[in-house]
Parts: structure tokens; sequence; C-alpha cells
């Protein structure tokens, strides 16, 4: 545990006023406003972490059944999920825009800021365009939402992880209303960069996600019995 | 990282008009108090289902609505009700948020924008919830553990609009819970005023603070479940459902898993246990010592205790299933991980006898309502050990000895708890106290009319006598004796029902008509009876936040006339008041 957690802090200086000069303060409040910002995001990330793991589960529990058909087959719509790995690329493009824009935003570069912010919520929804677009072939393919385990959970995991992904561009969107209200750049460079860190996570959760869709029943297999759950 | 220096930024809230100030307000005390009259709303509701429950089975036929339909509705939504709506609600959105940011000093909780719209979520559940009582087929029958398959089949009470609302109200609330959860573990975390070190936190915020974790992390395994019976139910998947002949057809599902929601279920429904018990642990242990005038005995075994309830909580949940027919491999590891839990809260109960140990007891109605906590944990707790082994599980599973259990250990403790809570800081809150004559009256019905409904049950329990059945007349392994039993147990119900009148009437005329209580009635030492305003104002602390300097337990200090010293109080004002004890002790025997 962190000793400073624990200290003794006897005779400190009080400090929080309620009513301190601006001038002095506005630094050390942005940056513990910042401080605790980023917290709640951690802990709201280790929420989604318990959520998708519990859903995780969930699917190698159920592949289990007998009456799993496997997307991966040969006619099957994963059989070649290149529109998948578009939609990868997607997102890892607009992760890039948003860390370039956390980037330049604490080199104080406001214009290239914008720009890879702007570039990272298009990305995003080009992503969640894309899921759409998968959707529909998967509608047009006769896979439809109940007609196998391995299609719900497709159109599960896939939707939460979408759903997660419309919440950021909802925080996306306020930020860029600031952008355009030329808030200045060191009130939104923590924002930004908030914005990144969830991508990120979110990218990372989409590989996890990807990679067991398009794993085949041999490998669920091997998990399941892992896990003790076979 | 900890001490946070909460500036004038953190005023951009304050509330300008009646509607900023009392309805959307982002104060957490306001917060506080919206949640815990809509969780004590809700609760009203459960209590009056139970009733019209006992008067069936005490009196078979008596109410001429009371079908089995209509049974097991109520029974599904007095259970949900209790443990989600009220229990959780309560300790966390009210207690949590009324006294964290108090105790920890802190001008509100660190998000107070979410922490807002936490309580309308919570609200909007609420409203989901109880609208199921309104809508064709009513609220679902299908218990409060909802399995599939009979949740969502023909046949069962509700499985058309009913389930649906009881889903999606629970999934509106887990949005809530974790909204406030991030916001008290944040707080926490982060919104610590100077020298208050997390060691130095009363218990009451340990409690909340790791059951906020846990709601954190185990929630979600309730919203999974939530979501994927509603794909069942809704879009025709089948995740849980099995293949079936229903009322003579063939149903469109087929392979679902009926035990992976159990699974799901109970990964989120035994750490509910303790996100409801642990709060209630953290707050009793400080009425217990404000009230002995004692400091709490093991202060750091009582947190690792708490630490430790919190992480064994999450690998004992298919205790719950022993009879779900799973592995029995699986049987021997719960039982042994159910029996070491028992490690951590039995210390606890050990430390609050020893707190309680010479110490100055005074039997003030919260104190009272303390005291009877721990004797009914303890009860509640013993038989938890029974029921923890397969071996004994089995045979009881069924059976009332169950019922009497969980209502021992999970329904009347945690409520003695709440009571004596919301009597300890009502004065807080209002400025006023509560009336004792009332509370004392309130607590005796309250304390011996539960141990006349639920003792009883332990014996009817090993006689036999199944849980779930909506009327036991006519059944020949049930004799006459236990169905008088049963008339007496509704009898007590019904008085002790009836006597939460007097507790609701108190509250109501005390805050208007009760005595002043000045700042710090109970003479205590932690840090939220010492906040410069009593009710404390917008913003809690004034100009200045406090700092701290001792832990919260210093009653009785030797050489100290004041027996507590505040948490506020330096090692050289604590100099200058043995100074000033010594010079008036010497004064006393010159006189």
């Amino acid at each position: 545990m962190n000793r400073l957690l624990l200290r003794n802090a006897d005779g400190a200086d009080p400090g929080g006023s309620w009513n301190r000069d601006p001038e002095g303060i506005q630094s050390a409040a942005g940056a513990k406003r910042n401080q605790i910002a980023k917290t709640g995001l951690h802990l709201f990330l280790a929420v989604v972490s318990s959520l998708f793991l519990l859903f995780l589960i969930a699917f190698i529990a159920r592949s289990q059944m007998a009456d799993w058909l496997p997307l991966t087959e040969p006619l099957a719509p994963l059989a070649n999920p290149w529109q998948l790995w578009l939609n990868s690329a997607f997102l890892v493009f607009s992760c890039i825009a948003l860390q370039w824009s956390r980037m330049a935003a604490r080199q104080a570069r406001r214009d290239a800021t914008v720009i890879g912010f702007a570039l990272g919520g298009v990305f995003a929804i080009a992503f969640l365009m894309g899921q759409l677009w998968v959707w529909q072939q998967f509608v047009a393919w006769g896979y439809f939402v109940a007609s196998n385990p391995a299609n719900s959970f497709f159109y599960l995991l896939t939707g939460m992880h979408g759903l997660h992904l419309l919440g950021g561009l909802i925080a996306w969107s306020i930020i860029g209303a600031k952008f355009l209200h030329r808030v200045p750049l060191p009130q939104l460079s923590a924002k930004v960069g908030l914005c990144a860190t969830y991508w990120h996570y979110l990218l990372g959760l989409w590989f996890v996600l990807f990679a067991l869709l398009a794993s085949t029943p041999q490998t669920y297999e091997a998990i399941a019995r892992f896990c003790g759950l076979r | 990282m900890a001490y946070a220096e909460q500036a004038e930024t953190e005023a951009l809230h304050e509330p300008k008009s009646f509607l900023t100030k009392y309805i959307w307000s982002q104060d957490h005390k306001v917060i506080a108090i919206q949640y815990s009259l809509t969780a004590l709303f809700v609760g009203v509701v459960a209590v009056v289902l139970s009733g019209l429950m006992r008067i069936q089975i005490g009196f078979p036929g008596t109410l001429a609505f009371m079908d089995a339909s209509a049974y097991y509705q109520a029974m599904t939504m007095h259970g949900m009700i209790m443990v989600i709506y009220l229990l959780t609600a309560l300790f966390l959105g009210g207690f949590g948020n009324y006294l964290i940011p108090l105790m920890v000093g802190a001008r509100d909780m660190v998000f107070p924008y979410v922490n807002m719209l936490s309580y309308w979520f919570y609200l909007l559940a609420v409203v989901v919830l109880l609208s199921s009582f309104f809508v064709p087929g009513g609220p679902t029958g299908s218990g409060w553990t909802l399995y599939p398959p009979q949740s969502i089949s023909q046949g069962t009470p509700g499985v058309e609009w009913g389930i649906v609302l009881m889903l999606v109200s629970l999934a509106i609330f887990i949005v809530a819970a974790t909204m406030g959860g991030l916001n008290y573990v944040t707080t926490v975390l982060q919104a610590r005023t100077h020298g208050m070190t997390l060691f130095r936190m009363p218990l009451s915020v340990w409690g909340i603070f790791m059951a906020s974790i846990m709601a954190l992390l185990a929630f979600p395994a309730l919203f999974v479940s939530a979501v994927m019976m509603l794909f069942d139910k809704l879009l025709g998947t089948s995740f849980f459902m099995p293949a079936m002949i229903s009322l003579g057809q063939q149903l469109d599902h087929q392979g679902g898993s009926p035990i992976l929601f159990q699974h799901l279920f109970w990964f989120f429904g035994h750490p509910e246990v303790y996100i409801v018990a642990l709060p209630a642990f953290g707050l009793v242990s400080d009425l217990i010592s404000t009230h002995a005038r004692k400091n709490i005995f093991g202060y750091r075994m009582m947190v690792w205790a708490i630490i430790a309830i919190g992480v064994l909580s999450f690998v004992v949940w298919a205790h719950h299933m022993y009879v779900s027919g799973m592995n029995p491999y699986f049987g021997f590891f719960f039982a042994v991980t159910t029996l070491i839990i028992a490690v951590p809260t039995a210390l606890k109960v050990y430390n609050w006898v020893l707190t309680l140990w010479r110490g100055d007891i005074h039997l003030t109605v919260p104190m009272l309502f303390a005291l009877a906590f721990i004797v009914t944990f303890l009860v509640g707790g013993l038989t938890g050990l029974f029921l923890g082994n397969v071996i004994v599980d089995i045979p009881l599973s069924d059976t009332y000895f169950v019922v009497a259990h969980f209502h021992m250990v999970m329904g009347v403790a945690p409520v003695l708890v709440v009571f004596g809570g919301l009597y300890h800081w009502f004065p807080k809150v209002t400025g006023r106290m509560l009336n004792d004559t009332l509370g004392k009256l309130h607590f005796w019905i309250t304390f011996l009319g539960t141990y006349a409904i639920f003792f009883p049950m332990h014996y009817l329990g090993f006689q036999g006598m199944p849980r779930r059945y909506y009327a036991y007349e006519n059944y020949a392994f049930i004799p006459q004796s236990a169905q008088e039993l049963n008339a007496f147990i509704t009898v007590i119900a019904l008085i002790v029902g009836v006597s939460q009148l007097l507790f609701l009437f108190n509250l109501a005329w005390s805050v208007f008509k009760g005595k002043p209580a000045g700042s710090n009635p109970w003479g205590a030492a932690s840090l939220e009876w010492q906040t410069p305003n009593t009710p404390p104002i917008h913003g809690n602390w004034g100009e200045k936040l406090p700092v701290v300097h001792r832990w919260a337990y210093d009653y009785s200090v030797p050489g100290i006339e004041q027996d507590f010293v505040p948490q506020t109080v330096s090692a050289e004002e604590l100099e200058q008041m043995r100074q000033l004890s010594a010079g008036s002790r010497i004064a006393d025997v010159k006189t």
C-alpha cells in the first residue's frame, strides 16, 4: 500500500480553503481534479473489465453445449473475417489519432490537438458503422440473433462493446463542443487524455473479443478445460 | 495523492434555487436524504407485502385475492425490494452519501453531478419496478432469484411484463449503483482531508468503502445475467433456456444452461450479502464505541477483517447451489471457503464484545439497536455455519430453517443497524433528537418481535416444513401444531409491521418538534460531529477544511476530564486539555 496514503500528517497545512485566491490555486486545484478524474476512470474501467470477463466466462461455458454452431466454419460468416479486420483498423486509427491529440495537447499545440481529436471521433464512428454493416451481413446470410448461441453471443458482445464506445463518443462530443467554444487548451488537455485512455482500453477489449469470436471450437474447449468449465 | 485541497472551484454547484437545493441537488447530504426517503418508502411497500404473505400463511384463505400467483408475486417483490432497493440503496446511497464526505473531511463527493444522476437512476429503477404492479399479469412471481427456465416460462405469474420490468429495473439500478460506487470509492481515495490517513478513517467509512468496491465488481454479474435473460425472453435466444415442452408445446429454445444463470446470479448474490453486511459492520462498530465510551477493540484487525471478508466473499457463491446438481467437488470447495470466511467474521464479533467489556455502556436507543445486532448476527451467523456444510444444507435447503437463517443474518440484523444508525445520526442530519421513549418502544417491539417471528421458524424447518408453499393446510406431513405456530408468527409479524409506524411517526414528528440536539449530542469523536454548523451547510466545513490528528476512537482517555477527544484535537491541544483537567481536579480536592 502506498506509504503516502498511510502517513501521519500531523501539523500539515490545512489548505482546502473555500474561497482562496483563484490566481494561486488554479493549477493545484486543476491538477487535483485531473487526478480525481483519472482515478474515477480507472475504477470505471475495472467495472467494465468485470462486466466483460463475466460475459466471456458465460461465453466459454455456453460454447461447450452440443448445439453450438461455430461461426468460423468454412461457410460461416467469420470464416474470413475481413470486415472485422477493416473495422479493427478503423479503431486502431481512432486510437492513434487520439493519442496524437493527447501528445499535442501536452505540447500546447491547439490545432494539432483539435485535428487529432476530431479524427479520433470520426474513425470511431466509422468503426461503429462498420460493426453495424457486419450485423447487416449476418442478417443477410440468415445468421439471426436467436438462430444459434454463437450468433447470440456475437450480437451481444459486439453490441455491448459498441455501446461502450458510443458512451465514449458522447464524452467526445461534449469535449468537442468545448473546443468549438474556444475553451482554453489547458482546461481540456486532461480530458483529451482521459478520452485517449478510454479508447485504448476499448481497443484492447475489442481485440480480446475479436480473438475469441474468431476462434475455433477447439480453442474454446481448451479454455473451458483450463477454467474447469468442462 | 490522497489529501484533497478541494478549493473554491468545488463551490460551482452551490444551489441557487429551491429546485437545485432540494430536487436536482448535487449536495451529498440532500442526495443522501433523497436516497434514504425513497428506500424507506419502498421498504414500507415490502413490509406490507410480507404482512399479506403472513396473513395467507397463518390464516389461509382470509384474503380473497391471495391465490398462489399473488403469493409468489408478493414473495418475489418482497425479497428483491428488501435486498436491493432498500438495504443496498440505504446503506450505500443513504449512509454512504451522508457520512463519507463528512467523516473523511471533504466538502462533497468528488463527482457531484454523477452523484445526483445516481439518485435519479435509482428512483427510475424503483418506479419501473413498482410499475410492474400495474401492468397486465402483474409483477413477476418467479422468486427473488429469478431462476430460469421458470421465470420466463408460461405459467409463472408476470411472465409477460413483470419479469421484463424487473430485469430492466435491475439493470437501471446497477447503473445507479455504479455511478454511486465510483463516487464513494474515489472520494475515499482522493478527497480525504489533511491527516485523515486510511487507518484513521472510522470503520463506517471502511465498511462502506469496501462494500462499494464489491458492488462495483459484483453487480456486473447481475447485469450480465439480466441482459442475457432479457435476450432469452424478448429475442428468443437460448443462453439459459434449455429445450422444453411447455403446456404441451415444444418451445423454440434449446441447449441453454439454467445453472449458468445460477452461477452468475450467485456470483453477484453472495457478495451482495456482504455489500449489505460490511456497511452494517462498520456503522455498528462506531455506534458501540461511541455509546460504550471506549475505543474500538483491535481497530486494525477490524479493518483487515473487512478487507478479508470482502475478498473471500467472491469465492463462496456456490454454497447457495448445493442442491442445483452442480459438480459435487464444487460443494467441497465452497463449503471450505464458507467456513474460512467465518473466521474474520467471528473476529469482528469478538472485537465488538471486547469493546463492550468494561466499557461505560450507555443504553441509548442507538446502542440498544447495536447490541441487538450483535446477538442477532451471532444467531444468524451460527445457523450459516450449519448451512455452509453440504451434508446439513441438502436436507434443510427447502425448509423454513433457511428462511429463518437468512432473515436473521441478512434481514433483521442489517435492519437493526439501519435503525441504530438513523437514531444515531438523525441529530446531525436535522439538528434535533428523535423521541427517546418512542425509540425505546420501537426497539423493544422490533427486537423481541423479530425473535418471536424467526426463532420458531428454525424449529419449523427442523420439523421439515417446506418453504415456498403458499398454503400449508391439508398436507398430511404438516401437523396442526405447526399451523398453530404459523398463526402465532403471523400475529407477531403484523404487530411488528404496524409498530414500524411508531418509527415513521417519530421521524416525521422529530424533524419539526424534536428536542434541539446541539452539534454533538453523543459526545462522539469522529469528524462528522465536529462540523461548524448542525445540520452541516453546503460545503460542510466553512472556510477551512478540518485537520485530523488522531483516529476516531479516543474515548475515556486517561487524564482528560472530557471523556472523548475529537479527531481534530492536536497533540498540543490534548496536552492543554490534560493540564486543564489536572487543574480542575486539584481545585476539586481543595474545595
